[in-house]
């Protein structure tokens, strides 16, 4: 398997005439987590969807486990790069049925529900119990259950603990942090917690404007900041608006 | 009816003007261009359905049908503003309805291969799925909208478009045929429907009127379900590009 499980080569995605990212180049090596941050509206959730081809760059390229993405089968690309969103998708039906929804799109065999519900820290009970019923943060699991069961080798997340109080967030997260740990998932997590930031992260991206400002690792990035963007970025506590 | 006769029925118009002014409803100014519209109308298709008929030639029989056709697809491509080719694919339905219609009531000799048959039958059942492809548009506009969410997770899966939409176009195949499906649970108890009211004042029997409105109804029932399928599974995809992405050049 390619060391890189991400490389991307000046990227840039462009709608309305508007360029939401710019010449964005870095790489992610496999098993690596890293954290993007920076103010709403910078391209972050533009970035990672690219990754999966739920958009397409408009310039630049982007590799992925070695070959571009416009050159992946779709269906196999987005199997192999799992995407979670922000606010979670629940499907009519029992949790065993969002559980294993991908599956069944891919007419895979089902794997066992009860495994899969204990990945991301759910008791096995749960599963014969109507998704719709759950809390929010049992929900954010389900969802991230129902794309683990796909095995991907990539991880793409969209602030997926932000719609979740404090305990909530704070038990995906550990999910998330077990699973990197356990099953050596590489992770692009876009977040705009800070502390989560540095908790989470090998390498923390700092996006703004459309740019890949500055990279490094989170004591770099927190302790020593070397533009100005990043820096009041900082000082606001992460909450600055572009 | 002569003409001096018809005049005095220009008294409901002055009536709904009148309400309208009286109530400030607003819509008199509508109400005299649908009037003078329909008359306008009507009083030139009758003088060229009679020239039609009188003809008795096989391309003005499918010249008239090309118009209908024409006419209500460019009528319900209003419904379908944001979707890309919505006349030609709801065009394409009608035609599919009209030819699979035809073939069955003159193949099997319901009605003899004559204008005066064809023609009217064909203003009937593209009409009623013309009602039925604009009610598919607009659902199917609304569907996505609604559950944009739903059908970005079902991709990000790694879904195919059409498992992404499937759910979504059922509902919206449903939204068009239902109201054909619930109109003709309550034909006759509700109203006497225009084609057997039109025989009956003109002299036929009712009971040979029923027979004639019996087979426009099922007509009709098969035209707004074949129309729906038909312009809903040529239009969906048309929502996607190649990389399997909800185009968002659409529908805003």
């Amino acid at each position: 398997m390619a060391s890189r499980a991400v490389e991307l080569k000046n990227v840039g995605f462009e709608t309305g005439g508007l360029w939401l990212l710019r010449g964005v180049s870095a790489e992610v090596d496999v098993g690596q987590t890293v954290a993007i941050i920076g103010p709403s509206g910078a391209g972050k959730s533009t970035l990672i969807s690219l990754i999966n081809l739920m958009r397409t760059p408009t310039e630049g390229e982007i590799w992925v486990l070695g070959q571009e993405v416009r050159a992946w089968p779709v269906r196999e690309l987005r199997q192999r790069v799992g995407m979670v969103f922000q606010s979670p998708v629940i499907f009519p039906g029992s949790v065993r049925d969002n559980v294993l929804f991908g599956l069944e799109l891919h007419r895979r065999p089902p794997r066992d529900v009860a495994e899969l519900l204990q990945m991301v820290d759910l008791p096995a009970h749960l599963a014969d119990h109507a998704a719709e019923d759950l809390s929010g943060g049992q929900k954010s699991r389900v969802a991230l259950a129902r794309t683990l069961a796909m095995e991907p080798d990539i991880l793409l997340l969209d602030e997926v603990t932000a719609a979740l109080d404090v305990h909530a967030k704070r038990e995906v997260e550990s999910t998330l942090l077990r699973l990197k740990r356990e099953l050596g998932k590489t992770m692009l997590w876009v977040t705009h917690d800070l502390d989560q930031a540095r908790r989470v992260a090998d390498e923390v991206w700092f996006v703004a404007g459309g740019r890949l400002v500055e990279r490094g690792t989170p004591a770099e990035i927190f302790n020593e900041p070397r533009s100005e963007a990043l820096r009041s970025f900082l000082a606001e506590g992460g909450e600055v608006r572009s | 009816m002569s003409y001096v006769s018809l005049s005095f029925t220009v008294l409901f118009v002055a009536l709904s003007i009148a309400l309208s002014l009286w109530l400030r409803l607003g819509v008199e100014r509508d109400i005299v261009v649908a009037a003078v519209r329909a008359a306008v109308q009507l009083i030139v298709i009758g003088y060229i359905l009679k020239l039609v008929f009188a003809s008795h030639r096989l391309v003005f029989i499918v010249l008239m049908v090309a118009l209908i056709i024409a006419v209500a697809a460019w009528n319900a491509r209003g419904r379908a503003k944001g979707i890309p080719g919505a006349f030609w694919r709801i065009a394409c339905g009608l035609v599919v309805t009209e030819i699979l219609t035809q073939a069955v009531l003159v193949g099997f000799g319901v009605i003899p291969f004559q204008a005066r048959y064809v023609i009217t039958t064909s203003g009937m059942i593209v009409g009623n799925s013309m009602v039925a492809a604009g009610l598919l548009m607009n659902r199917l506009r609304r569907e996505v909208e609604n559950g944009r969410n739903e059908i970005m997770a079902i991709l990000a899966l790694g879904g195919t478009p059409r498992q992404a939409m499937y759910p979504r176009l059922v509902q919206a195949i449903r939204a068009g045929m239902i109201p054909t499906i619930d109109s003709t649970k309550t034909t006759g108890l509700v109203q006497l429907p225009g084609m057997m009211t039109g025989q009956i004042i003109a002299g036929q029997d009712p009971v040979q009127a029923v027979r004639y409105q019996l087979m426009i109804l099922f007509c009709i029932l098969a035209g707004s379900a074949v129309t729906s399928i038909v312009i809903g599974f040529l239009t969906y995809p048309t929502l996607f590009n190649r990389y399997q992405q909800l185009r968002e050049d659409v529908l805003t």
